[in-house]
């Protein structure tokens, strides 16, 4: 018996060691972001959690209410209608900037003249920030001075467009504007992508006669499936978080109709004292990423894995 | 060579001055949200006030309305980074904040200029006051309950202008057909939710006003009366321009006085700009208190707190800029560009304009005064409020019952 248990700590022991002392100065060096990881983010959101159950006004207090502020939140009429904007803002933003982004891209790839000169152009809006871009939105789509002013003059005189203040469209807006600023981005990494691509397919696909949309469809994007990803991630992402365009565009009007999430937690945090209320909304907002993201990271990870052992 | 001789005898020289400077004056920040042009004129006095005492204003103006700003002041106190004085609107807005001791009191000054006799009336003294110690100084007194008519525009009209709220209402086809939209309202939707307290004082009185603000007495909120002032409200959605596209309050101001639309709702606050503008009451534009029945005002305004500093340098000029804002001087030259009333009894307003004479005569009776929105609701109310009233004036879809209903649950539900 003794020697068998020797033998078994024998084991781990060498089991053991060599792996944590595998890589070790990069260890190291990873653990002041492991720290932050922890503490920041991991820390930060169960603190958030936490407070959801509470009454906490404009300071953290630990009076405890249980799921009162939830109940709140999804009576909310407000919320109702941010998480239905983030819906739509989503889909439209998803849809539209991958779509028209890769046809860009596609477009620059022709070997066009003066391709520089557009590939600058089309990411030029990615360079302002949302406030900005917003400002600039909110001009050109007044109703008095705008864009619908400038098609009056040449002569449709009955000319009328006034998205920004009709509840319906307001949202629309912003998807409009969050487009115009995040699609350039979008085209320079797929035109990264598409030249990634090695030539020889090309020439391939024109020895056996397929024409130039079937060889873009069938091999050249199951090919740039890493780039697609990317550019899924760095979307959903902007989706989530998108504030300062609606802050700056219609300050979620008219009426509330063109609210989001976001502004949702930062309205009852700063504006109107309420901590829990918002720490309940943001709460959610996490939980529903996360319904999302696990699944996906399950099925990515998992495949990797079963890859790198078989 | 000499070039750099000179530039570093310049440095040292600047370096030197500021450090002397720095000895005698104190620079304190301020933030405030008074960005139109009538409110910059009376920070102005403010600034100058204080830069002639010795001390340095440095200027942090925070565009927006209060709604952009109050979340940018409460959480630079809550961060760790508290300015030298701040506006918030008295009441409930800084509550929390005085509780957990971010604020100085400034009860010994209070008492050593004896605010308590000199600021009227007291309830701008007692919503400054927490168990016992004064917080902050009241500088004005604003109030809502004002309606502002363009008599340019009803000149255009070629009618008589309304002398209240039914008139108003009356005239508006005859507007509409000279081609002036009736209501001017920015699309903030604290614009919204006071343009119905003022409708609400006005059409039902003091009294039921009373019941609802302050009782929170269940019955008057949902009886008759109030069904009748929804509807009343629900049919002035049609007096604004459906394409309206103005945010700010002052951009609706600047509507009335150019004449393009018939009339504003909005505190007195306006009055500046008309004067900024360089119009005159009764010649260009009338006032209508409490929308000309019901004369009413409530006495919300304006008061600076100021939060705690280690420096004690710093406290020191806090408290000379709370003691040169509640001085007789200061007081008058602020609010007759500022358009508010002061908050001291004792001072001579001989050139006070006809409309702040109007609200000066109703505020003499104690009857007529009635607390503000932000002592009576706290700011999460206050929210709750703005955003149904802000959805009910621009979708016609919700009816006036269905609104009036949610709206009294919410204040059922107050705190």
């Amino acid at each position: 018996m003794p020697s068998f248990f020797r033998q078994i700590e024998q084991k781990t022991w060498w089991k053991r060691r060599p792996k944590i002392l595998r890589n070790l100065s990069a260890k190291i060096a990873a653990l002041p972001m492991i720290a932050v990881a922890l503490v920041g983010f991991v820390g930060c959101s169960v603190w958030s959690i936490v407070y959801s159950f509470t009454s906490s006004k404009s300071l953290p207090k630990e009076r405890f209410v249980g799921f009162k502020q939830y109940d709140r939140l999804f009576d909310s009429s407000r919320w109702q209608t941010s998480v239905e904007n983030v819906a739509v803002y989503g889909i439209c933003s998803l849809v539209f900037s991958l779509v028209v982004g890769f046809l860009l891209a596609v477009a620059l790839d022709q070997k066009i003249r003066f391709e520089n000169t557009f590939r600058t152009i089309f990411l030029y809006p990615f360079a302002l920030s949302f406030i900005v871009t917003g400002l600039v939105w909110q001009w050109l789509l007044n109703a008095d001075f705008g864009v619908a002013q400038v098609i009056r003059d040449i002569g449709f005189t009955s000319f009328e467009l006034n998205i920004l203040s009709n509840r319906d469209y307001a949202i629309y807006a912003i998807i409009i504007a969050g487009l115009w600023q995040g699609t350039g981005f979008v085209m320079a990494l797929m035109l990264a992508g598409l030249r990634g691509i090695d030539q020889d397919i090309w020439k391939a696909s024109r020895v056996d006669g397929i024409p130039a949309w079937r060889t873009y469809l069938f091999i050249v994007i199951p090919m740039m499936k890493p780039v697609f990803i990317t550019t899924l991630v760095i979307i959903a992402s902007g989706i989530v978080k998108v504030f300062d365009l609606v802050v700056a565009l219609t300050a979620g009007g008219p009426g509330g109709s063109s609210e989001l999430p976001a502004k949702y937690v930062y309205d009852f945090m700063f504006g109107r004292a309420n901590l829990g209320q918002a720490l309940a909304a943001s709460t959610v907002m996490l939980t529903t990423v996360l319904i999302i993201l696990i699944p996906w990271a399950y099925l990515e990870f998992s495949h990797k894995k079963d890859s790198e052992n078989g | 060579m000499n070039l750099k001789k000179n530039m570093i005898a310049a440095a040292v020289a600047a370096a030197s001055f500021g450090f002397t400077s720095a000895v005698s004056a104190t620079e304190l920040e301020v933030t405030h949200w008074w960005t139109s042009g009538g409110e910059a004129a009376a920070v102005k006095v403010f600034a100058d006030a204080f830069d002639a005492g010795g001390d340095t204003w440095k200027d942090g103006a925070i565009a927006g309305s209060g709604g952009v700003a109050r979340p940018v002041i409460i959480s630079r106190i809550i961060g760790g980074d508290p300015m030298g004085a701040t506006q918030l609107n008295h009441g409930r807005q800084a509550e929390e904040l005085v509780e957990e001791g971010l604020m100085l009191d400034l009860t010994e000054l209070a008492e050593k200029e004896g605010w308590k006799d000199i600021v009227r009336p007291s309830s701008l003294l007692d919503a400054c006051t927490l168990d016992g110690k004064v917080y902050c100084v009241p500088v004005n007194i604003h109030s809502f309950q004002w309606m502002w008519t363009s008599l340019d525009a009803y000149k255009k009209a070629g009618i008589d202008a309304p002398k209240d709220w039914n008139e108003f209402v009356a005239s508006a086809p005859a507007l509409r057909e000279a081609g002036i939209t009736p209501l001017a309202v920015g699309a903030q939707t604290w614009q919204t939710n006071g343009m119905f307290g003022v409708i609400r004082m006005g059409l039902g009185g003091i009294d039921l006003y009373r019941k609802i603000d302050v009782e929170r007495d269940s019955e008057a909120l949902r009886g008759e009366e109030m069904v009748a002032i929804w509807k009343a409200f629900g049919d002035a959605r049609d007096l604004d321009d459906p394409n309206n596209s103005i945010q700010n309050w002052n951009d609706a101001t600047s509507q009335v006085i150019n004449a393009s639309h018939g009339a504003q709702i909005m505190g007195d606050w306006a009055q500046g700009e008309f004067q900024v503008a360089g119009q005159t009451a009764g010649v260009e534009y009338d006032c209508l208190p409490g929308l000309g029945i019901a004369p009413a005002l409530d006495t919300g305004g304006d008061a600076f707190y100021f939060p705690k500093q280690d420096d004690p340098e710093k406290t020191a000029a806090q408290m000379r800029m709370a003691s040169m804002m509640i001085s007789k001087p200061v007081q008058v030259a602020f609010n007759l560009k500022k358009g508010s009333l002061p908050v001291r009894g004792d001072v001579d307003l001989a050139d006070a304009n006809a409309c702040m004479k109007k609200g000066l005569e109703i505020l003499k009776d104690p009857a007529n005064i009635v607390p503000g929105g932000d002592q009576v609701f706290s700011p999460d109310t206050t929210g709750q409020l703005e955003d149904l009233l802000a959805e009910f004036w621009t979708n016609p879809d919700l009816s006036p019952e269905d609104a009036h209903d949610q709206w009294a649950t919410i204040i059922e539900e107050a705190e």
